[in-house]
């Protein structure tokens, strides 16, 4: 078995994912077989070989630094499911 | 014919000469939507509305003489991408009520030159899928048969433009999601260069991979649209500065002295043998018309599914933790603190297929698996690119099937991740590579269903891809056939 039900569970607080207990017997049993498929790439010897992380080979792009206009509060608060005079609102974080 | 099942390039015409109005053909489309769409449901959002706005704007610049190819055409667009003042949700719960404070480049563009928006088409949530069944509002149907899936992630944006629901349509292609509903759908699709196309206001999936691409009822309106929407935009800082060409005028009926490539792993994959019939016959048919073929080898594409299913994943991972219910999207109520109130949102508003992929994703990024994981896949993945590096050594062009099958039944596959992956077994390596990539219809199976095409070009090569599909298709009568609806 590639992954437990324990380190799915870990696995879900890391993403900020919960589950409940039929779900999480399912994701078990859906990425261990997803897993062992994967163990295919051990077939190959990659240990010479650079990895590609991009499409298209890029340098950083620059740019010059202007300051140019942003979008207003009013337009970049008016998807927040709990706005409030200017904020988000979450819940407290320190007690 | 009604103006709903004509081309863009054909409409275009008819208004340039004032025999139809923007407005005639928008109304047109409209009224087939309200007749079609209860079957399909290729709309997550339709703007009947700004559509009539927009038509009325396009006449009056069609009247002053300022009208593009673009100017008064109805289009769909796929609702991954962003609109300004028009809800945005990706097929996901999570974002449902998402009204966008801007519009993406592509959106832009498309104002600017005159389109007109339908709607907004259905997908798989956040582009994660082959059939559209993974949206939260239901899943859309294939015209061709309302039992079978429309291809994913980009169904609605296909199947509306199959069933004449629009004339034409943008989708995004991270794996597949561009070419694979096509060839399901029976139209054209393209999924262009890494780079081709902005992807500023494009919602991610996988960064590394993911580009917009159009869909057409034949391959001039495909060109046509790829116009209006490719180039450099410095806000997406991958798109590239090339200049981008009249792809239209790749569009010359000649294909003598072209080589095209044969990948021989193609026809040993559980091909279906009359998708494989469809693809043998459309090469004599190119072949008939003077390409040469040649036999090439991608030894590696065993490995893409693999490689995609890591990268892929673990690039969504991170781009999706952007979804925490605070700066937008829904928000879980009743919950204790601010680490449940995550995970009662993220739980809540994502269906199982993208949990599946972010468990996946961070999984494989997570310490003490990254090196056997991502790492891996990711040097595996410079082998597959090289893959392709020597067989352009060899040809102009590649020709394979797009997808393994033609569309499968609604329902077939959903409770196997893995079997719904390895329909896009054909269209990954290229997202990989980031080459470009069109699907045109080659033919039917026995049931009357489409089977798609594939040509894969060079870096930037569009414009050889598009000659190959246009001499096919101008000596070809496939793309002429239209779903009883």
């Amino acid at each position: 078995m590639k992954i437990s039900k324990p380190e799915v569970e870990h696995v879900a607080l890391l993403a900020r994912l919960k589950f409940s207990e039929a779900e999480k017997d399912r994701f078990t049993t859906q990425l261990n077989s997803i897993l062992e498929y994967m163990d295919k790439l051990k077939e190959l010897d990659t240990s010479s070989v650079e990895p590609t992380f991009h499409a298209v080979a890029r340098r950083n792009v620059f740019r010059e630094d202007q300051v140019l206009p942003s979008s207003p509060q009013d337009l970049t608060l008016s998807n927040a499911p709990d706005g409030d005079r200017g904020f988000f609102r979450v819940p407290k974080i320190i007690e | 014919m009604k103006l709903y099942q004509m081309t863009a390039h054909q409409l275009h015409q008819l208004l340039l000469r004032k025999e139809v109005t923007s407005r005639e053909i928008t109304e047109s489309v409209l009224r087939r939507v309200e007749e079609v769409e209860g079957r399909i449901h290729a709309y997550i959002t339709l703007t009947p509305e700004m559509a009539l706005e927009q038509s009325a704007a396009a006449d009056l610049r069609i009247q002053k003489g300022e009208a593009g190819p673009m100017t008064g055409i109805p289009l769909a667009i796929k609702d991954v991408i962003c609109t300004q003042g028009v809800r945005t949700t990706c097929g996901s719960h999570i974002l449902e009520n998402f009204i966008p404070p801007y519009d993406a480049t592509v959106t832009q563009k498309l104002k600017a030159a005159g389109a007109v928006f339908i709607g907004k088409a259905n997908m798989d949530e956040f582009a994660m899928g082959s059939s559209t069944e993974n949206s939260s509002f239901g899943p859309t149907r294939n015209p061709w048969d309302l039992d079978r899936i429309p291809g994913g992630s980009s169904g609605g944006s296909a199947a509306a433009v199959a069933a004449d629901e629009c004339i034409v349509s943008l989708g995004s292609d991270t794996g597949g999601s561009i070419r694979q509903p096509a060839a399901c759908c029976g139209i054209v699709g393209m999924k262009p260069t890494y780079g081709r196309v902005s992807r500023y206001g494009l919602v991610a999936f996988a960064s590394s991979l993911d580009q917009i691409g159009p869909f057409g009822k034949d391959v001039r309106d495909t060109a046509l649209l790829l116009n209006a929407i490719s180039g450099h935009e410095p806000r997406d800082s991958t798109s590239v500065d090339l200049p981008v060409p009249d792809y239209t005028q790749a569009l010359v009926e000649d294909v003598r002295g072209m080589v095209l490539g044969v990948p021989r792993e193609t026809f040993g994959q559980g091909v279906d043998p009359e998708v494989a019939g469809s693809v043998r016959e459309a090469i004599e048919v190119l072949k008939r018309l003077g390409a040469k073929t040649v036999d090439v080898s991608l030894p590696h594409s065993d490995y893409a599914l693999a490689v995609y299913y890591i990268i892929a994943p673990c690039e969504a991972s991170s781009n999706l933790a952007r979804y925490d219910g605070v700066k937008y999207g829904f928000r879980a109520r009743g919950t204790e603190d601010l680490l449940d109130m995550y995970q009662e949102t993220r739980w809540q508003g994502f269906g199982a297929e993208v949990k599946r992929r972010i468990m996946l994703g961070t999984y494989a990024l997570s310490a003490g698996y990254y090196d056997a994981y991502y790492l891996k896949a990711s040097r595996v993945r410079t082998l597959i690119r090289k893959d392709f590096e020597e067989a352009f050594q060899k040809c102009d062009a590649l020709i394979l099937p797009t997808a393994p099958t033609p569309a499968f039944r609604v329902g077939e596959k959903v409770d196997d991740p893995l079997q719904m992956y390895l329909s896009d077994i054909f269209t990954i390596p290229c997202n990989l590579a980031g080459l470009p990539g069109l699907s045109l219809p080659c033919g039917f199976t026995g049931k009357g269903l489409p089977v798609g095409l594939q040509i894969l070009g060079n870096f930037f090569q569009e414009e050889k891809i598009l000659r190959v599909a246009w001499a096919y298709e101008q000596n070809t009568e496939h793309h002429r056939r239209k779903p009883k609806l």
